[in-house]
């Protein structure tokens, strides 16, 4: 189910990499199960815990200031690869509610229009210039899906364009399913003509 | 006289039941491919808000990503794995949806029954909760891995709300060398435009390289457009198409002629057009933890510092990853594992091409080959043709159909620092296992691999 989304304040948290797959965001040993929950503890895993299970301090999802982070700033192609959905799940479930990355991947977006995740895509020199005013403590960011517009209390702002109908599923809260099954009439039609 | 269109236009306009939105529209998906790991929590769903699966006759079912590849007269031994197949048993009968399960003789990839069956056909709209569903593409057919929310739609509605993605037109050109097969073209393309180079887009595959392919062939390049970041692949059917499809239990080869307007019409408008030179591209290896990090066999490591400045991050942390210096040569990098397998190279003619490289000879010491078919029937045929015994007693093993060690949710993985040549499509960080290091090839490379304990240049052979 969709989870709306207007407007959100929200500290972020940078991980400057680009081409992240799906595989590092959720790794395949925790896709087993037939549930959507439980997925918050495995995200990054392996980029996250040492082998004996221990947080690796050196990864950015650890810094104590990225424990309360809503907003992930990131590289391109962000959420290639395989189709899994459990990395927007993952994604969520850590607390994220909204991506920012020069470029996403085309599977991975449409799963998050899907669940209540923004991708929020902004030029390559605006993603750096967030990244940039991190360093030393994040800042808040304001992501307004009404206006299309990134803002953060140092000056920053940007305008991105959310896909028109992702959007209005985001900003509605839609139930996709519910919505297209009301098309009964036109899809029955469709059928009819061609069979 | 109507705007000359594209394959992928034509495939897209018969399917539209309805445009929602500008650009956005309401599809109708002829055939839904479903497996155990990415269903579960759609049929849950569907249970949940009392909503029945509209057409289950146009929606297959059949377990591969988790299932092991040893003995089938055993139980599996990862209970949770057991349950999730056992779910999609359940959900199966309760929905009335055919299911290849662990017992029957059509278990295999998902991606390579749908073709074997004749249920993959040209001018579908297809989909599958899976990024590898491109590969249907290569009948001409508009083929698109979705997610678990857009699975319970499908199941739900038959069809799925799209934006309509770009045309790209891969025009690849030029004779193929002995020794460079279809991998090799699919990854240097990759190699070209990089892993987001067709992102948005619908990738057809033109021009006399691709026309000379076989219809498996063609599968391989499809399967992998996911990895230049494509919504999906599709290839024009021909009589190569057709003759394929000819002897496939699902087809009615009446359809023929109309499957013969399925073209891109002269004067078509692709948004984006990239080209490729087939008799220019030696056998490929990948070098880094993305399938854009590739190179000829015959060329060394790369050295960061002389890649562009956006890519010398990700390159250094992948060299970090993949134990090797810049510099070094790629032939002669020593391996420690083999798979010959996955829904980009587990067909039959993959495991003919590698067998001709692999009779007479043995495995080296120290390596751990395996070949997993991509189905059960690939796997019948293939000890038909004793192919089984020329990789048993090479020192291969000899497994059960699955997607296995190329996404490793089975027991089949790389350990910590295990080098492999495989046959699969990704070599992302722990992709085949925590801490395992991935060389994407040909399968005549992976078997030159496994005979000589190192990479090497099939066309020495």
């Amino acid at each position: 189910m969709v989870k709306a989304f207007v407007r959100h304040r929200g500290r972020a948290v940078t991980l400057p990499r680009r081409d992240v797959d799906t595989d590092q965001i959720i790794p395949k040993q925790f896709l087993k199960g037939v549930d959507r929950t439980g997925f918050g503890p495995a995200l990054f895993f392996d980029w996250r815990y040492r082998a004996d299970g221990s947080p690796d301090p050196a990864f950015e999802l650890n810094s104590p200031a990225a424990q309360d982070a809503t907003i992930l700033i990131t590289g391109q192609n962000f959420g290639c690869g395989s189709s899994r959905e459990h990395a927007v799940w993952a994604l969520m479930q850590f607390g994220f509610r909204a991506v920012i990355a020069p470029s996403f991947a085309d599977i991975f977006t449409s799963n998050c229009y899907r669940n209540g995740l923004l991708p929020v895509q902004l030029a390559a020199a605006e993603v750096d210039a967030l990244i940039r005013s991190s360093e030393g403590g994040m800042r808040e960011i304001v992501v307004d899906l009404e206006t299309q517009v990134v803002q953060d209390d140092g000056g920053f702002s940007a305008r991105f364009r959310a896909d028109p109908y992702g959007r209005e599923l985001l900003l509605r809260g839609l139930d996709e399913i519910g919505r297209t099954l009301l098309e009964e009439t036109s899809i029955a039609a469709f059928e009819r003509e061609r069979e | 006289m109507s705007k000359p269109r594209t394959l992928f236009d034509r495939i897209w306009d018969a399917h539209v039941v309805r445009e929602v939105a500008d650009g956005v529209a309401l599809l109708y998906v002829d055939l839904h491919l479903v497996h155990e790991v990415t269903s579960p929590q759609a049929f849950a769903g569907l249970r949940r808000d009392g909503r029945r699966v509209r057409r289950p006759e146009r929606t297959l079912a059949t377990v591969d990503h988790n299932v092991p590849t040893g003995d089938r007269s055993l139980p599996i031994a990862d209970t949770i794995a057991a349950t999730q197949v056992e779910t999609l048993g359940t959900n199966a009968r309760e929905y009335g949806i055919e299911l290849f399960d662990l017992a029957s003789p059509g278990q295999g990839i998902v991606h390579v029954i749908g073709p074997e069956l004749g249920a993959t056909q040209p001018g579908m709209v297809i989909v599958c909760g899976d990024s590898h569903t491109a590969t249907h593409g290569a009948f001409g057919a508009f083929a698109v891995g979705i997610g678990t929310s857009e699975v319970e739609h499908v199941l739900a509605t038959q069809c799925l709300v799209m934006s309509k993605p770009k045309n790209l037109e891969a025009r690849i050109t030029g004779s193929r060398a002995p020794g460079v097969g279809a991998k090799d073209l699919i990854l240097a393309l990759i190699g070209k435009i990089g892993t987001a180079g067709a992102t948005g887009h619908v990738i057809e595959y033109a021009g006399d390289a691709i026309s000379a392919l076989s219809m498996e062939e063609r599968m391989t390049v499809c399967n992998m457009s996911i990895e230049a970041g494509a919504r999906a692949g599709m290839i024009a059917p021909d009589d190569v198409t057709f003759s394929y499809l000819a002897g496939k239990p699902r087809v009615d080869i009446g359809n023929i002629e109309r499957w013969r307007t399925l073209r891109t019409d002269r004067g078509a408008r692709f948004d984006t057009q990239v080209t490729l030179d087939a008799s220019a591209v030696a056998p490929q290896v990948t070098w880094g933890t993305s399938p854009g990090m590739v190179a000829d066999i015959t060329s060394r490591v790369p050295d960061p510092a002389d890649l562009p400045e956006q890519q010398q991050d990700a390159a250094r942390r992948a060299l970090d990853y993949m134990g090797l210096a810049p510099g070094t040569p790629l032939a002669g990098i020593p391996i420690d594992r083999v798979f010959l397998g996955s829904c980009t190279n587990a067909r039959i003619e993959d495991l003919r091409a590698a067998a001709t490289v692999v009779r007479g000879r043995h495995v080296a010491p120290r390596v751990r080959a395996m070949v997993v078919p991509g189905s059960q029937r690939v796997k019948a045929q293939a000890e038909q043709e004793g192919l089984d015994r020329v990789f048993r007693d090479a020192g291969f093993e000899w497994r059960n159909a699955g997607c296995s060690m190329c996404l490793g949710m089975n027991s089949d993985v790389l350990g910590p620092g295990e080098r492999c040549a495989s046959t699969s499509n990704r070599n992302f960080e722990g992709r085949q296992g925590k801490g395992g290091r991935t060389h994407l090839m040909s399968p005549q490379m992976a078997a030159a691999a496994a005979i000589e304990g190192h990479l090497v240049d099939v066309r020495g052979w």
